[in-house]
């Protein structure tokens, strides 16, 4: 699925550079569950942004189902993110405007999934994940659970073959926090996705097959199983 | 999704929105209002030149005679005026009744008018005579040398003086009056294109050579005559024809129309001007053709003034002239500026509220919109509040109008006298001077339309054209100036969207989620 080599990510930071990636080189097979760990500043999210396709690398290959995201074209890339790769974020990043069913259906836009084809298919989604009487809520009518599951919904929706989530937990009291992360197991055991999930929860990352370790931009695996 | 989220978006950030409408609401309204008041005024000044210059004539063709000449009119001497060289002896019987062209026109040849015609670009012209009857009746009275100065009477009754009351003037009935010679051929053109046959008939082909007269119904009105009536005109030996009243026509308000209208033919051979007029009236085949015509004109009749709705345009001046110049410069700024500071206030909101949900457009893209659908998007609900902004700008601009028709003052216009071309010394309408019969100070008080003044005649011309005219201002809204209203508030939506569009066009889907994650 991905094989990252010598990836470096630069950016400028006033007048000094951060070197946010350092020579990462990982693999990620089809299929695997991986977590991602680190102090916070030590590049995790940039790996991930890096892994979705959202950023570029200042050097290095990122091939991703033998695609080189490197050196794919922007709006390549936009396709990619559309049908493949499917994000979760920590603060839900729901649009607060749209209800929930509405928020879901915005990521079979880009597919140019009819109106009708689209409420069903959200709709279906979201009663999956038991949310079936919430369809017309709006995210601020919503717990953070209820949110960080209409966030899933709409990750899902599509059937990404890749799901990346940047602590989806982060802002979940325990219980909820174990509740979305039997969900995203189960979500990943049922459709056989790629999950790749950076989290400060060493409970969460003790559950993924493969732990990864962030610092000072360079990525050190180990199996946790 | 498009629709729903433009709505629903607007609806989040309403007072903004609304802001922003008022905004574009306020600069359309302005601009309608100020178009409607625009085309008012240009309305108005049309009318004022319509009833000025007679409807279907674009362009009037005159000729001022020579300096220091009096044509063949009546001069300022009583023994001129009776056609005397000597002093006509006390008691004897003076009845003339003479037609003449005055000194305030020159002739031009009749040829002019069929060459005119027959000119490129020129749908029709016509010859008109305007001249002026005379006519003074009464006894020659003995030499009174005591001084003082008396005038000639008017209606009988003495004016200016303070000498012998028994004056010199006080022994002659003298009436003045104004005869347009109007070319039946082409009716349509000249003087009487604007009026109105109140009662009885107009000229008709049967009438060319007939002694038959309109007579304008203030006139008319002023002398009791009616149809069937008989008018004296006199010719250039002082001998009267009597002349059968066949119509009683209304001029619009300012036309100071003539007082009398006979055929062309019977007017010119009347004040022995055969194969003469003194006006010529032009019609162009089409308004853009106005002004080539005008100067082909001036160079095939030299020394002529050729007028034309322009040219009398820049001479009206008054409060009409005055608002003209308020709404097309004042006004048609205000509305620019006002338009220019919405657009830039639309845009700049436009731009923060895109700052503001750059998280959410980052996540769009995380999830696989293309920046062109985020633009159009941004633009959507841009372009959403200009609509709503234009609307309500229509109406704002509705209400202005309202307000400009309802409290806006009558315009009043004033048009210079020597327009056509007159050479009357600023075409005076009050000409003072020394009575007859003394060193006093008698003079002709030549105010009013019609009476005894034995010099309105004289002046006619620039009387004509001098005058004040009142218009009521109406300012009309258009529906092409509602749909380019509304196409500007767009507009002002798209600019202002498409700055926002290019923000969120520029957002890097990395840049915007490491504001959050």
């Amino acid at each position: 699925m991905y094989k990252l080599t010598n990836v470096t990510k630069d950016y400028p930071k006033g007048r000094e550079t951060v070197h946010a990636l350092r020579g990462v080189n990982v693999e990620i097979p089809d299929g695997e569950w991986m977590a991602i760990q680190g102090p916070t500043g030590h590049g995790k999210t940039t790996l991930l942004q890096i892994l979705g396709g959202l950023d570029r690398p200042t050097s290095g290959s990122v091939d991703f189902d033998g695609r080189h995201l490197a050196r794919t074209r922007e709006a390549q890339m936009t396709k990619v993110r559309a049908s493949s790769i499917g994000f979760i974020f920590q603060t839900f990043n729901l649009i607060p405007t749209l209800s929930a069913q509405e928020n879901v259906e915005t990521a079979l836009v880009p597919l140019g999934v009819s109106g009708a084809s689209r409420r069903a298919r959200a709709a279906e989604a979201l009663n999956s994940l038991g949310l079936g009487d919430r369809l017309r809520h709006l995210p601020g009518e919503l717990s953070g659970g209820q949110q960080q599951r209409v966030a899933i919904a709409r990750a899902l929706v599509k059937e990404p073959t890749v799901l990346l989530a940047d602590e989806p937990t982060g802002n979940l009291d325990e219980d909820t926090r174990d509740e979305i992360i039997g969900l995203l197991e189960k979500l990943w055991q049922d459709n056989g996705l790629t999950m790749v999930i950076v989290t400060h929860d060493s409970s969460i990352a003790r559950r993924a097959q493969r732990l990864g370790t962030m610092r000072n931009g360079k990525l050190t695996v180990k199996q946790t199983v | 999704m498009f629709f729903t989220y433009i709505g629903r978006e607007l609806r989040r950030r309403m007072r903004q929105s609304i802001f922003i409408a008022i905004g574009l609401a306020l600069g359309i309204g302005l601009v309608i209002t100020v178009t409607a008041a625009s085309a008012g005024v240009k309305n108005a000044q049309a009318s004022v030149l319509h009833s000025l210059y007679g409807v279907g004539t674009d362009i009037t063709v005159t000729k001022a005679p020579a300096a220091g000449s009096t044509g063949n009119g009546f001069g300022f001497g009583f023994r001129q005026s009776i056609g005397s060289t000597s002093r006509p002896k006390a008691g004897s019987k003076i009845d003339n009744n003479t037609l003449s062209a005055g000194g305030t026109l020159a002739s031009l040849a009749s040829s002019n008018v069929t060459s005119i015609a027959k000119m490129d670009n020129v749908a029709a012209a016509a010859g008109g005579l305007t001249l002026n009857d005379r006519m003074i009746s009464g006894t020659v009275p003995a030499l009174n040398f005591n001084g003082g100065g008396g005038g000639f009477s008017r209606g009988g009754s003495s004016s200016g003086g303070s000498g012998n009351p028994s004056s010199f003037g006080a022994n002659f009935n003298i009436n003045s009056f104004t005869v347009n010679g109007v070319d039946i051929a082409n009716g349509e053109l000249g003087p009487l294109s604007t009026g109105k046959v109140s009662s009885g008939r107009t000229f008709t082909t049967a009438d060319n050579a007939a002694d038959v007269a309109l007579v304008d119904s203030s006139y008319a009105t002023q002398n009791k005559l009616k149809v069937g009536s008989t008018i004296a005109v006199g010719n250039s030996k002082n001998a009267a024809t009597n002349f059968k009243v066949v119509g009683i026509v209304s001029e619009p308000a300012g036309d100071n129309p003539a007082d009398v209208y006979i055929p062309l033919g019977v007017a010119q051979s009347l004040a022995n001007l055969k194969n003469d007029v003194n006006t010529i009236y032009v019609t162009a085949s089409n308004s853009g053709d106005i002004s080539s015509v005008a100067s082909s004109i001036s160079k095939a009749v030299p020394g002529s003034t050729v007028t034309d709705q322009n040219t009398l345009a820049s001479e009206v001046t008054g409060s009409i002239s005055s608002a003209a110049s308020l709404a097309n410069n004042l006004g048609k700024w205000l509305a620019i500026a006002v338009l220019i500071a919405s657009f830039f206030l639309a845009s700049l909101l436009t731009m923060a509220a895109v700052t503001r949900r750059i998280r959410e457009f980052g996540t769009l893209k995380a999830l696989g919109w293309k920046s062109r659908r985020i633009v159009f998007q941004v633009m959507g609900e841009a372009v959403a509040i200009g609509i709503v902004g234009g609307v309500i700008g229509v109406g704002l601009g509705f209400a202005g109008v309202a307000l400009v028709n309802k409290f806006s003052s009558p315009l009043t216009a004033s048009l210079a006298s020597n327009t056509t071309g007159s050479a009357t010394p600023g075409g005076a309408r009050n000409f003072g001077g020394g009575g007859f019969g003394g060193g006093g100070g008698g003079g002709f008080p030549t105010s009013g339309t019609s009476g005894g003044n034995p010099f309105r005649g004289a002046f006619s011309n620039a009387a004509r054209t001098a005058g004040t005219v009142t218009e009521h201002l109406h300012a009309p809204v258009t529906i092409v100036v509602i749909i380019v209203a509304v196409g500007l508030a767009i507009l002002g939506g798209l600019i202002a969207g498409a700055f926002g569009g290019w923000r969120a066009a520029r957002l890097r889907p990395a840049d915007a989620l490491s504001k959050v994650a």
